[in-house]
């Protein structure tokens, strides 16, 4: 199987203070993983490093087996951020902000094609968005701006997605939504690589849950091992359930209550 | 032989076509900046394009071209200080501002140039325009549109949300350089017009009057836009038959517009939020009789607001919401 995303010992800084240190990663196409982990301990850091919004300052990253700073084929990566970017002085409709997402696959200067358009489309249409595509961003809640994020990323047709804690603050029956949309996906061949507090209602897609503690990558196992029964050597939280209590990371050195 | 009208008037028809192409590329410009939040942007390269006239004065070359070589600068300049820095960065605009405007009178004063001159380029004389001059303005300013409204997609999605802009492999840097430098042209350009000190009004204000109306980025920028041109001729016009400033009548027309938009767009956002769709609920509220008596039915032309709910419909009216349940109503 062909790795998707491939970090070898990747290290980055932020302004100097080490963030993420020794990152070995490997994600194979069609699979999702979460990424788990207390405030701080990188995971936001990670996807933006994937992403190439910050820069590493060591390792291999490699997305669809190119080196990150040469990979090119943006529009095969679906990025989800955490949130709309504070809303924006001029107003925009779910439209418009959905069709940028379409740019990675666009000309310069020329106009939507009908492919295009289809796309947009039935991006909004995923996200049950329709209805409200003329409406102005910044009147929708925030559970419906997040669908308009995830429309956006989706309108690129993406093979690889990305998603930046979807589920903060958004409720029950919005996270149910997702994960719907993204077993959609996920039977369509797509990668995801999710960042969560918890798993919630999005539990029963996860292949692999990666935990970070501290910048590290603390364990990465399939969610549904049950570690009480089957503790793998090498992996340390062998008292912890990741489906249940993701959060609550084993105390180390380093670790407060 | 008819009446003399404006348009008898070379210099006012130069007046006229500066006026037209100024109003119709600060808008575009202006929308961006408002967008990226940096409403003032065109402000301070204002202030810093004073020392470009001050420069041009001193070396006896064209202001203009001086003006626009330092408004790149500073524009650049302000984006690097963006980019950069997180906080502390409207502090350094400041500095820059400040800096920008006293090296310009300071310069203007070595260069022997008297209060006037300088008055010229901070307030605007269209009148003076020159036939050569006129071509330079509308040139620059149709490039302006061109990149402004041919660029849109990249430009808005790179001003929206930088970071997805980025990650979608845009070129996100050119494009912010790109707006920089739009913006620091159509300062220069609309020197003439409305003077330095006031141009960033025509950049912003049309764009804050279209926004009052507008629920969409194309029709905002459009809007603005027209407004912008409308303001502009209209200004022109205005200081032609009243003899008044032109520059000052410009920007006061437009926000005369703006005063005038301002209520309308509280009244259209009032009533979308009003008619906004109830949530669906759980389904599990207890069935509530309306207990009064209603001294019509409620149906289109009652006059209270209709908003959906669910399957059906709730009339709004004295803070309660009424659905028709057969020959009584509910309280939803």
């Amino acid at each position: 199987m062909t790795a998707v995303i491939d970090v070898e010992s990747g290290n980055l800084a932020l302004g100097g203070r080490p963030v993420l240190r020794g990152i070995s990663l490997s994600v194979k196409q069609g699979e999702v993983v979460a990424l788990l982990g207390s405030n701080g301990s990188g995971k936001s850091t990670l996807v933006r490093g994937l992403m190439g919004l910050v820069k590493w300052s060591s390792g291999d990253v490699r997305l669809f087996d190119v080196s990150l700073p040469s990979f090119r084929d943006w529009h095969r990566v679906g990025y989800v951020p955490q949130q709309l970017a504070a809303t924006s002085g001029v107003p925009a409709t779910v439209k418009e902000v959905v069709s940028s997402g379409r740019l990675s696959r666009r000309r310069l200067l020329l106009p939507m094609r009908q492919a295009d358009r289809a796309a947009v489309r039935s991006a909004i249409a995923t996200v049950e968005l329709t209805d409200r595509r003329h409406d102005a961003v910044s009147q929708l809640s925030s559970g419906q701006q997040q669908r308009v994020l995830i429309a956006r990323a989706l309108a690129g047709e993406p093979e690889l997605f990305v998603l930046d804690e979807p589920n903060a603050g958004v409720d029950h029956h919005n996270q149910l939504g997702l994960a719907r949309t993204l077993a959609n996906l996920v039977d369509a061949g797509a990668t995801v690589v999710v960042v969560l507090h918890e798993l919630g209602p999005l539990a029963g897609l996860i292949d692999r849950a990666v935990l970070l503690q501290d910048g590290r990558i603390g364990y990465d196992v399939p969610p549904a091992n049950d570690l009480t029964l089957q503790p793998t050597a090498g992996h340390a939280p062998v008292h912890h359930h990741p489906r249940s209590q993701p959060d609550h990371v084993p105390l180390g050195p380093g670790w407060e209550l | 032989m008819g009446t003399v009208t404006i348009l008898d008037y070379p210099f006012m028809v130069r007046a006229l076509l500066a006026a037209l192409f100024t109003g119709l590329a600060a808008p575009a410009v202006g929308t961006y900046l408002v967008q990226r939040r940096l409403a003032l942007m065109g402000d301070g390269i204002g202030h810093i394009a004073v020392t470009g006239v001050g420069l041009g004065l001193l070396t006896g070359r064209s202001p203009v071209w001086t003006a626009i070589a330092v408004a790149i600068l500073g524009a650049l300049l302000i984006e690097l200080i963006r980019e950069r820095g997180r906080a502390g960065g409207d502090v350094a605009l400041a500095l820059i501002f400040y800096g920008g405007i006293a090296g310009g009178v300071m310069v203007t004063g070595l260069a022997g140039g008297s209060a006037q001159t300088l008055y010229n380029y901070l307030f605007g004389s269209i009148t003076t325009v020159s036939s050569q001059d006129v071509w330079v303005v509308v040139a620059l300013a149709a490039g302006v549109i061109f990149i402004a409204l041919g660029f849109a997609p990249q430009l808005f999605a790179v001003c929206q949300d930088e970071e997805f802009a980025r990650a979608a492999g845009l070129r996100v840097r050119a494009y912010n350089i790109t707006t920089s430098v739009l913006a620091a042209v159509t300062v220069t350009v609309a020197m003439r017009t409305v003077g330095l000190l006031l141009v960033s009004a025509l950049m912003v204000v049309p764009v804050a009057t279209a926004q009052q109306l507008t629920r969409s980025f194309k029709v905002t920028i459009l809007l603005a836009m027209v407004l912008g041109a409308a303001t502009s001729v209209g200004g022109v016009a205005t200081a032609f038959y009243v003899d008044v400033p032109p520059g000052a009548t410009i920007v006061l027309l437009a926000l005369s517009c703006f005063v005038a938009a301002w209520p309308v767009g509280n009244l259209v956002r009032y009533r979308r939020r009003l008619r906004q769709p109830f949530g669906e609920g759980d389904g599990l509220q207890p069935h509530t009789v309306v207990p009064e008596e209603h001294g019509h039915d409620h149906g289109a032309a009652c006059g209270h607001p209709a908003v959906p709910h669910g399957d059906h419909v709730d009339y709004v009216h004295d803070g309660h919401r009424h659905a028709v349940h057969g020959e009584h109503y509910d309280e939803h």
